[in-house]
């Protein structure tokens, strides 16, 4: 039963930060990214089942609501922040800016 | 691990592109799969992540079928494959099919970023995701009028508005039924200091304000003052505080109501609330407070504070533009004129339809506040304290307001020998203001600086920088750097830096005009 519990609250936790790594805002992207990090740390030695279940639940909501949003963002994309730009490299023709190399985390 | 995966997938996926129908099956499959975590098993799988074409990762629904056929037709056409096709702007033909990648298109061939970093909070704050889902649904089937009392559509917006009343009271430590919508912070005062003088103009003619006050307080207070009430403006000390023995003198038996703003806009320092609260309470003056700069970012209690009149509003709380509210006591009860007569909505006091929509939002940004305010505001100290000790680091800078008495996200630095104005000129990357966004238009120096006794040159070569919830360390550590650079440039320039390198002192010069 609690590995099963870890279990869905580890990979609710990895299905966050990925859909947070879909905002098209820099500064809503890096505190989705912050926010989850800290949250699931704040509480990661929670022994009551009831407040864990509570707070699985409470990811779930989040994680429908970032995935609503991050779609949305999509939509309404601006330039990127002046910080931004070298820090997330390009690709190899060096026409496109991606935001990471590699596939997951 | 995944450094070392993604070479070996990357070549993976170029090379089943030949065969584009199964490559993209497979993958399609395996988007939906748990990612595999060694880089063998996951080099024998290719996913859509990491090939060019699609952007990865979108939440969005491809039209799998449609984009197959589409694919086949380019290929007949062709003889190529969408890959190889080049586009202009350096795209390929295979992610300019794919719908996510079109609408991706423009912000991915941004190759450097160009928009600049955002540090001006307190003009106002980006709205929280979390508050625009709550508004969507307010935007599209849910659209019922809040005051329809006989149907569904009323009801059901008229219970979200409610909770949203609760969200902002809880924050406050209010009643529900004290809390007022309005359109702003400025609607706000002007509806507490006119609605609380005229109500009780015929026993009572005096108001007392802060010369410190935002420009709204100050309008409304000129404006009474052409109607033939008295009002006193309460200079402030050199760090932004009011004296309270001052205050206290200040107050006369025809005193009406007392605006002090809690958290001040350009300077944020914190005024003794608890203290004036105290003070106003036993000699039976009302308390107005402008609090748009404080919910949410510090802890507030209406009743700890004593508190009669606050004003706040949803745009610097993460909320939407165009709503705000004002907290009016109902025990002991203030009465108020109201500005805006009508259908006696919100008790009388603001007639007029509520925006749904905009108040639901604005009850979001309060309860996610509430909730976050702790971490929030300790990012908040640490970010701050980071830009501060950099700024005060260099040479003839000083912080404006108290040090120790303030709202760390307000941080308002003067760079002596340096104009304000050219200085953020030179700042074009990072949005800063030189004071409130009402004022910055003129280029006047900023009355609340000249409150606290600064001279005009400092006034004139003062910046505020605005730090929030969405700010990060990348964007601090930039800023940092290119202030400390385009203030020394501009220093180089000035003739007047010269001087002071040589040790000679500017007020013993005199100056010849012409």
């Amino acid at each position: 039963m609690a590995t099963e519990t870890a279990h869905r609250a580890l990979s609710l936790y990895r299905s966050l930060l990925r859909t947070s790594n879909n905002f098209s805002a820099y500064n809503f992207r890096e505190y989705a990214k912050r926010r989850t990090r800290d949250s699931f740390r704040s509480h990661q030695h929670e022994s009551d089942p009831e407040k864990i279940n509570s707070l699985v639940k409470r990811a779930e909501e989040d994680l429908k609501m970032l995935q609503r949003q991050t779609t949305l963002s999509q939509f309404f994309q601006l330039d990127r922040l002046v910080v931004e730009g070298g820090v997330e490299g390009k690709d190899a023709q060096g026409a496109r800016a991606r935001q990471k190399e590699t596939g997951w985390d | 691990m995944a450094s070392k995966a993604a070479p070996v997938v990357r070549r993976c996926t170029g090379r089943l592109l030949v065969s584009p129908s199964p490559s993209f099956l497979l993958s399609s499959t395996c988007r939906y799969s748990r990612p595999l975590r060694t880089p063998v098993a996951s080099a024998c799988r290719p996913t859509r992540y990491l090939s060019s074409a699609v952007p990865r990762r979108s939440a969005a629904s491809i039209d799998v079928q449609n984009q197959e056929i589409e694919r086949e037709n380019v290929i007949l056409e062709t003889g190529k494959q969408p890959e190889e096709i080049k586009l202009p702007g350096g795209l390929n033909a295979g992610a300019a099919m794919s719908p996510q990648a079109a609408i991706l298109k423009q912000a991915s061939v941004m190759d450097q970023g160009a928009r600049p970093i955002y540090l001006d909070m307190q003009a106002t704050t980006p709205m929280d995701p979390r508050v625009l889902d709550a508004m969507l649904p307010f935007y599209t089937g849910l659209y019922g009028n809040p005051h329809s009392r006989t149907h569904a559509y009323g009801w059901e917006t008229e219970k979200a508005v409610e909770d949203a009343r609760a969200n902002i009271a809880t924050l406050i430590g209010a009643d529900p039924k004290e809390i007022i919508f309005t359109s702003g912070a400025t609607e706000s005062n002007n509806m507490s200091i006119k609605g609380v003088a005229r109500f009780y103009k015929n026993k009572k003619k005096h108001i007392i304000t802060s010369q410190t006050e935002h420009k709204c307080v100050l309008d409304s207070c000129r404006h009474l003052q052409d109607e033939g009430f008295e009002v006193t403006y309460l200079p402030v000390q050199s760090n932004g505080l009011i004296d309270l023995k001052q205050l206290e003198e200040a107050i006369r038996p025809d005193t009406s109501i007392v605006s002090i703003m809690t958290v001040n806009n350009e300077i944020g320092v914190i005024q003794p609330m608890e203290e004036i609260g105290k003070l106003c309470r036993s000699r039976k003056v009302f308390f107005h407070t402008d609090a748009a700069q404080a919910v949410g970012k510090i802890p507030v209690d209406v009743n700890k504070w004593n508190v009669d009149l606050m004003s706040i509003s949803g745009h610097k709380v993460y909320g939407p533009k165009g709503i705000g509210a004002c907290y009016v006591r109902r025990r002991p009860r203030v009465r108020l004129e109201p500005l805006i007569s009508g259908g006696g909505q919100e008790r009388g006091l603001r007639s007029g339809t509520l925006a749904p929509a905009l108040a639901i939002g604005f009850g979001k940004a309060c309860e996610i506040s509430k909730e976050e305010l702790e971490y929030d505001h300790a990012r908040v100290s640490y970010l701050s304290k980071r830009l501060t000790d950099g700024l005060l680091a260099m040479e003839h800078t000083t912080l404006n307001g108290d040090p120790e008495r303030r709202y760390p996200g307000c941080v308002n630095v003067s760079f002596a020998y340096v104009e304000g104005e050219s200085l953020l000129m030179a700042l074009k990357d990072i949005a800063l203001s030189s004071g409130s966004a009402c004022t910055s238009a003129s280029l006047e120096p900023s009355y609340v600086l000249r409150a606290l006794g600064s001279s005009d040159e400092s006034a004139h070569s003062s910046i505020r920088f605005g730090i929030g919830r969405f700010t990060t360390e990348k964007e601090i550590d930039y800023v940092l750097k290119a202030v400390q650079d385009r203030v020394a440039f501009l220093r180089e320039l000035s003739p007047l830096w010269e001087l002071v390198q040589e040790g000679v002192d500017l007020n013993t010069i005199e100056w010849t005009g012409h």
